[in-house]
């Protein structure tokens, strides 16, 4: 095991696969020269040359297509798009040609592909540049769409992205680079894809979370600790296809829910999550489910204003205390 | 410089268009019948373009097309027992029978795909043209679109991308005159389709798209310089005799527009050269007819009797690697 980054294991996990398959280059803005613009591929440049790490205009739609062209001709393309803002420039690729082509033309087109984004709030860089719009992506059937909230599983999930033969949007979180956690040494760790993991064990209540607000929910789930209330973490990871098994039976055990996401709330993972418990598990249920998500609003420069619209872990607070009626 | 073609290389170039043109014509029939459903876009008028083209295209070069794909796929080899098959939604298609009519593709021929979304298989085909380099090979990319596709973004993003990597891609524009009933000069700033390729400085040339040996050899010269040198822009001038889709009312142009497009046909063009040269007779070309008309009757057969896909075809390759949801 090694201590590292979110930003450490994306790159680790990228070089590493680089180096295990030639057909594996990355593509995209500013991550040949200028390193990345969160410096996820710093000297990647150099250490693979201009064929394998290759600058693009801003011109997402193209990215995105020519990594599906490179794909179905027999590359494996890791296409990243500066942020997940600019992946709607690209949706017609990601939706109407990545998600599609395997199934409209009968399994005879392959398209193993890994589209890396950036989404998240928090950083006073305003509305158009600050969403979570990660279930959108996750809408499709044909695209796989993974988010990882720590630096293990960022390098097991990237890793098996990039081995994988579908299409997968695989989103990171802006405000998530430098948290660090162990992870393994060994070349070929991977997570596996569409299973989500119990990241804190508990009794009293089970929280479903992914991405940076997994952090928010370990670190509410500490406070509430020294409260005495006992909070099962159940981190989804993937969020298509979605495993809601851990989920199911960790409700059977806690009989309470609560859905932390960063994106709104409306048609939102938490309206999701909280259908499926109440088809598979409703007799369990001893409180209806909550959910903690954005302010259904644009996110706003202004840096309190912003963080009122976030979720933060007073909010994941009340909504445990809310489920088990001690508010 | 492309290869002089011969007298039975021209037969048989006409033999291709006019299986095209009765596997067109069948298809109305069957689309009027109810068999075919959805979208149809025929390729009447244009067989030359892809016949002529695809003559010029080797083994190991990558064809990518928009929807108005059936003489395409037929041109490029497809078997055209599946091809109709796919058109009536069948198991046997080239399909599957999950894409239809504007979905048709083969892994083998690398034919990548009619595509339906107007300019989305523009990125793709840049993409291959990526991957030629990438790997250090001699193939080509033709990618096909009309001149609607002209004024996306897309287009303008591929021809850049393709541009400035030096890709081996041939973005050919089938220019017949409307997308859908917006006429070519109300649609797009500059109506010498080819002139656009001068942005980007991308190679480009117009040629008559009605001419099936002048397709070809502008085709041949286009390769070339594609694998040697990068990108090309091409315009074929050419004409749909049919309405975009089956069920155009038509109200945006004359019979007397389409009457004139008629005399300048692609296979009265060839039939006229041959027996004015003395090296076909009527006779060859009516037997010729005679037997795409009995070809196309009996893919029609085994394409009717052709079996349903099964229910759970609707599940599959929805991935290649599936995880059931759990």
């Amino acid at each position: 095991m090694a201590r590292m980054s979110v930003r450490e294991a994306i790159s680790a996990a990228l070089r590493e696969e680089m180096y295990r398959d030639e057909r594996v280059f990355i593509m995209g803005e500013e991550i040949g020269k200028w390193g990345g613009t969160y410096a996820v591929t710093r000297g990647f440049l150099d250490e693979f040359g201009e064929k394998r790490v290759r600058d693009t205009p801003i011109a997402e739609g193209v990215i995105v297509g020519a990594a599906v062209g490179a794909a179905i001709s027999g590359l494996r393309p890791v296409a990243e798009l500066m942020t997940i803002n600019f992946a709607f420039l690209a949706m017609d690729q990601i939706v109407n040609h990545a998600a599609k082509m395997h199934y409209m033309f009968n399994g005879q087109i392959r398209i193993p592909l890994v589209i890396r984004t950036v989404g998240g709030g928090g950083r006073q860089l305003g509305a158009t540049h600050s969403q979570t719009p990660d279930v959108i992506f996750a809408h499709f059937p044909g695209l796989k769409v993974v988010a990882p909230g720590t630096p293990a599983d960022a390098k097991g999930l990237l890793k098996a992205a990039i081995r994988d033969e579908d299409p997968v949007f695989f989103i990171e979180h802006a405000t998530l680079y430098q948290v660090k956690g162990e992870v393994p040494d060994d070349e070929d760790f991977t997570v596996p894809i569409g299973v989500s993991d119990v990241k804190r064990e508990g009794k009293d209540v089970t929280i479903v979370s992914y991405s940076k607000m997994l952090q928010v929910s370990l670190e509410a789930a500490d406070k509430l600790a020294a409260e005495g209330i006992e909070a099962e973490i159940v981190d989804l990871r993937t969020l298509r296809p979605l495993d809601i098994a851990p989920v199911i039976a960790s409700v059977k055990k806690t009989n309470r829910v609560v859905v932390v996401e960063e994106g709104w709330r409306a048609f939102g993972i938490g309206a999701e999550v909280s259908s499926r418990v109440t088809e598979l598990a409703f007799d369990y249920l001893d409180a209806p489910v909550r959910r903690v998500a954005q302010a259904e609003v644009p996110l706003p420069y202004n840096q309190r204003l912003e963080q009122l619209a976030l979720p933060q872990v007073a909010d994941v607070i009340n909504a445990v205390k809310d489920v088990m009626y001690l508010r | 410089m492309a290869r002089a073609l011969t007298d039975s290389d021209l037969l048989e170039l006409y033999r291709q268009m006019a299986l095209i043109r009765r596997f067109e014509e069948k298809s109305a029939e069957l689309y009027a019948e109810g068999k075919i459903g959805g979208f149809l876009h025929l390729y009447i008028g244009e067989e030359a373009i892809a016949v002529g083209s695809c003559k010029a295209l080797g083994q190991g070069d990558h064809l990518l097309t928009a929807y108005r794909d059936h003489g395409w796929a037929i041109a490029r080899g497809l078997a055209t027992g599946p091809v109709m098959a796919e058109l009536l939604g069948k198991a046997a298609g080239v399909s599957g029978g999950k894409g239809g009519s504007m979905h048709l593709a083969s892994a083998e021929r690398r034919y990548w795909g009619g595509h339906a979304i107007v300019g989305g298989h523009l990125p793709l085909a840049t993409g291959v043209g990526l991957q030629i380099r990438y790997n250090d090979l001699p193939d080509a990319v033709l990618c096909v679109l009309g001149e609607g596709t002209t004024n996306i973004g897309y287009f303008h993003e591929s021809m850049n991308l393709a541009a400035i990597w030096k890709l081996p891609v041939i973005f050919l524009v089938e220019n017949n005159q409307y997308g859908m009933g917006t006429e070519v000069g109300r649609a797009s700033a500059l109506t010498n389709i080819y002139e656009k390729g001068c942005a980007y400085g991308v190679e480009n040339q117009q040629f008559n798209g009605q001419d099936v040996i002048e397709t070809y050899e502008v085709m041949s010269n286009a390769l070339a310089y594609a694998r040697a040198e990068g990108p090309v822009l091409l315009e074929a001038i050419t004409y749909r005799y049919v309405g975009h889709s089956m069920g155009d009312p038509e109200r945006y142009r004359t019979k007397a527009e389409i009457e004139l497009w008629r005399e300048r046909d692609p296979l009265c063009r060839v039939e006229d050269r041959m027996t004015a040269e003395g090296t076909a007779s009527f006779d060859d070309f009516t037997r010729i007819q005679g037997e795409a008309a009995a070809e196309v009757a009996a893919i029609v057969k085994f394409a009717e009797e052709s079996p349903e896909p099964e229910d759970a075809a609707l599940w599959e390759h929805i991935y290649v690697n599936p995880i059931g949801e759990r």
